[in-house]
């Protein structure tokens, strides 16, 4: 492998791992700020339990989101020097406003959340919840929009002085139409990440304590995590279809890619699953659904959608176009042997993200189902719903991200320049192998250590309840509610 | 206006705020094992906890300031970015080790009451906390004294190009100033028998490291200074000796209010040196980064400095409040019983 492939499997290994632990943070922090503040409204111990309980499991999660959010903000320069140099005028924007504006306040409300308790006054300490939700948001929308640039350029003018891109409008960057589809189409993951967890784990522990006096707040937890799945899922549908129109109109290969379509095709189908090697050679397509393509890609079941063989044709006359304009200094940036993705990967990806979401609402509606009124459901089946629940969604996540990034190569920023030419030229394969094998490791371990602290958080369950005591009242040498 | 000079003084400004910040939990991590020691096994355990957490509220919104300075680098001077942290690969991969490393540490340690569980993380949190600075100090002393950069931009060097005397000086002064600055704090923020040691530790932390500052600011002033840059040397060296001496006084607000001046000072020193430089080359031929050549565009820079303007004070606002909430001294008193999960 080259410096190029080394650098793409390190951005593709520590950003799917990094990213597992996102959208649980965003869903999670959203369900533990909404318990706290039934509770601070009922005054009911259960919602006070439950939100120390999955607040535990939401920070044992966020410790690694954090640590592995390091490397992805250091990464760009490190292996993708020379695509930071090219657009950094443009794509630093972004990244700098999410430090200023999104890690500041996510980071000091944590802190504020956690050490909290007992030393706030209530209604301060719920808010701190909210605002750490808040910024979870905010980061999202500048990480996505940085990344919708990379799907869609747009606000930007090639300089020929300087050689590289520069921003014309930052509004057009934070507004770029693939953006405003894919900010909710995420969020919507992660708030259906979030209640998957909830239920998963709630599920789980009402049937351990069933007929306990426990068992109540369980079956609250489970029910209001199935349903916030539920309504989650519905925005990731209605998203997702949004999201596969403008794709089809600013990245066609990409929507190509994701059924395999060599051929320009009026009512395409779309096929469940296929047999065969998906390289052009007729591969068997199992239970296709005709006209579906084309209703995803255009909205209508008769409408045209580009295949791959024209899509090379007219993107290379495109990249020449492009490299016209650029001029000899940086026209190699938009030539490639090839201007379509990897097909098996993109085929692939798309059908496992979307069975997967389907899978987490289908086990989310038969839960709510299986514990209607005032049921425990028995059968042994039910730990795999609570198990697989929580990990479906997390993984569909991670697909429909595979999706996205595989799908757009071989560029890095779409039309504009190609991922072989924007590693860094003074890295070595050797270092990047290096720094590959370090975080392999790091992280390997880490995943391990938080696995089992969370399962051990998970089967302990939640703590009795203890009577807030006010902090006015305390003297100074009484112990702290919470200390590391 | 000089947008690119505006930039130049606010990446300084970031780099002040981490390292006045992030500082001193680098310093209380890395005093783990000598502050954190007591009389027996349960009186160590009770003094690391009350360490940590003094800054347990704060660790992670410190460490934010040094992702907004990489940040506001990238966006303000792509150049800049693109060549340090291509070129200084190896040192910042053993960073973010450290610091990720470190992090868990912090987060996990209590999560198990088992010893070994946390002797381990304890591990974690030291070595983290003095590699990471002294990785920062032998860093930003590289960016100063020059490194061999080509004509293209490309850091031309290795790892041990960046291991020369003048650097590794730098990455003891950060590392020395982290702990001085971390006993300082934790006398602010402890009462009972860890502020008496941390107290005592902070005065001989302090000179030994005020000898190691002078030797290296010297150096750098005779070879590279300018008068603005001896002037905030003479700031650094008052407030530290000032520092040193109020911490002996047992005013230790004031003492660490000397060590976060020295800090900041010290990085004025840097970039007064640096200035109109970025990253000068040390090759012959070589391109120097300049303020002007790595920079990002006018509009750009302008987007920038608005939201900077906007919303820096916010973030300064509530950070200070966070501070304010936890001001509270805390002793071994004050700690719990551990978490009862095996």
């Amino acid at each position: 492998m080259n410096a190029v492939d080394v650098a793409r499997w390190q951005f593709a290994i520590t950003t799917v791992y990094h990213f597992l632990f996102v959208p649980i943070t965003i869903g999670m922090s959203m369900i533990v700020a909404i318990f706290h503040t039934v509770w601070l409204r009922t005054r009911n111990p259960e919602y006070l339990r439950l939100t120390k309980f999955f607040g535990k499991l939401f920070l044992i999660n966020f410790a690694l989101g954090l640590v592995t959010g390091i490397v992805q903000e250091f990464q760009f320069g490190m292996n993708w020097s020379d695509y930071s140099r090219f657009v950094g005028d443009i794509f630093g924007a972004p990244l700098a406003f999410e430090a200023l504006l999104a890690f500041f306040l996510e980071s000091t409300f944590l802190g504020i959340w956690i050490f909290g308790w007992g030393r706030l006054p209530e209604k301060l300490h719920v808010a701190s919840i909210w605002l750490v939700h808040i910024g979870t948001v905010l980061s999202a929308y500048f990480i996505l929009a940085a990344n919708s640039f990379m799907q869609n350029p747009v606000g930007y003018k090639f300089n020929p002085a300087t050689g590289r891109a520069e921003m014309s409008s930052f509004w057009a960057v934070l507004t770029n139409k693939v953006q405003l589809v894919t900010f909710p189409h995420v969020i919507a993951s992660a708030y259906m990440v979030g209640g998957a967890v909830v239920m998963g784990v709630a599920l789980w522990l009402m049937r351990k304590h069933a007929g306990s006096g426990d068992e109540s707040m369980y079956r609250k937890a489970t029910k209001f995590g199935a349903i916030f799945a539920l309504v989650a899922s519905l925005g990731v549908i209605v998203t997702g279809d949004l999201q596969g129109k403008i794709m089809t109109q600013v990245q066609p290969m990409k929507m190509a890619a994701a059924e395999g379509l060599y051929d320009t095709t009026s009512s395409a189908p779309f096929s469940v699953l296929s047999i065969g090697s998906l390289d052009g050679s007729e591969a068997t397509r199992i239970i296709e659904i005709p006209g579906l393509l084309s209703f995803l890609a255009t909205g209508t079941f008769d409408g045209t959608v580009e295949g791959i063989n024209d899509l090379q044709v007219s993107e290379r006359a495109q990249a020449e176009k492009v490299s016209a304009q650029y001029g000899p200094q940086v026209a190699a940036l938009v030539t490639a042997k090839s201007y379509a993705p990897m097909i098996p990967v993109t085929y692939w990806s798309f059908r496992i993200m979307m069975g997967l979401g389907f899978l987490t609402m289908f086990l989310a509606a038969i839960t709510l189902w299986g514990i209607r009124k005032g049921r425990v459901p028995a059968s042994k089946w039910w730990v795999w719903v609570a198990v697989i629940t929580p990990l479906a969604p997390v993984f569909a996540n991670s697909f429909g991200w595979i999706f996205t990034e595989v799908g757009r190569q071989p560029w890095i920023v779409y039309g504009l320049m190609t991922t072989a030419t924007g590693v860094s030229p003074s890295v070595s394969v050797g270092e990047v192998w290096f720094s590959m094998i370090a975080y392999t490791l790091v992280y390997a371990v880490l995943a391990v250590i938080e696995v089992k602290l969370f399962l051990t958080y998970v089967r302990r369950g939640a703590d009795p309840y203890e009577e807030p005591v006010d902090p006015a009242s305390k003297g100074e040498d009484a112990p702290l509610e919470f200390a590391y | 206006m000089n947008y690119e000079l505006i930039w130049f003084g606010l990446i300084g400004l970031l780099w002040a705020g981490y390292l006045v910040l992030e500082g001193f939990d680098f310093g209380v991590g890395a005093l783990l094992p000598v502050l954190g020691k007591g009389t027996n096994a349960a009186d160590t355990e009770k003094r690391r906890r009350v360490m940590l957490t003094t800054i347990g509220p704060h660790w992670d919104g410190n460490e934010v300031w040094l992702l907004t300075a990489g940040g506001a680098t990238f966006a303000a001077f792509p150049e800049w970015y693109a060549t340090m942290f291509s070129g200084f690969y190896l040192a910042l991969l053993v960073l973010l080790v450290a610091l990720i490393v470190r992090n868990m540490g912090f987060e996990y340690r209590g999560k198990r009451n088992d010893d070994t569980w946390r002797q381990r993380w304890d591990w974690a949190i030291i070595a983290g906390s003095i590699i990471a600075p002294l990785l920062v100090g032998v860093a930003l002393t590289n960016v100063v004294r020059g490194v061999p950069i080509d004509k293209n931009m490309e850091y031309v060097g290795n790892f041990f190009t960046l291991l020369n005397p003048m650097s590794l000086l730098g990455g003891l002064v950060v590392l020395g100033l982290s702990l001085t600055h971390g006993a300082f704090f934790l006398a602010l923020k402890t009462r009972g028998d860890i502020q008496r040691d941390a107290r005592a530790l902070g005065t001989t932390l302090g000179l030994g490291t005020a000898v190691l500052a002078v030797v290296l600011l010297l150096w750098l002033g005779f070879t590279q200074g300018t008068v603005w840059s001896w002037i905030t040397t003479a700031i650094a060296a008052v407030a530290l000796l000032a520092a040193i001496y109020a911490n002996t006084q047992a005013k230790e607000g004031w003492a660490f209010i000397g060590t976060a001046v020295t800090f900041a000072a010290a990085v004025a020193t840097y970039f007064l040196t640096l200035y109109p430089n970025v990253m000068p080359t040390t090759l012959p031929g070589g391109t120097s980064l300049t303020i002007y050549n790595a920079s990002s565009s006018h509009m750009t820079l302008v987007i920038m400095t608005v939201a900077a303007l906007v919303f820096t004070p916010v973030v300064l606002l509530y950070t200070a409040w966070t501070y304010w909430t936890f001001r509270k001294r805390l002793s071994t008193k004050n700690i719990p019983a551990p978490v009862p999960v095996p």
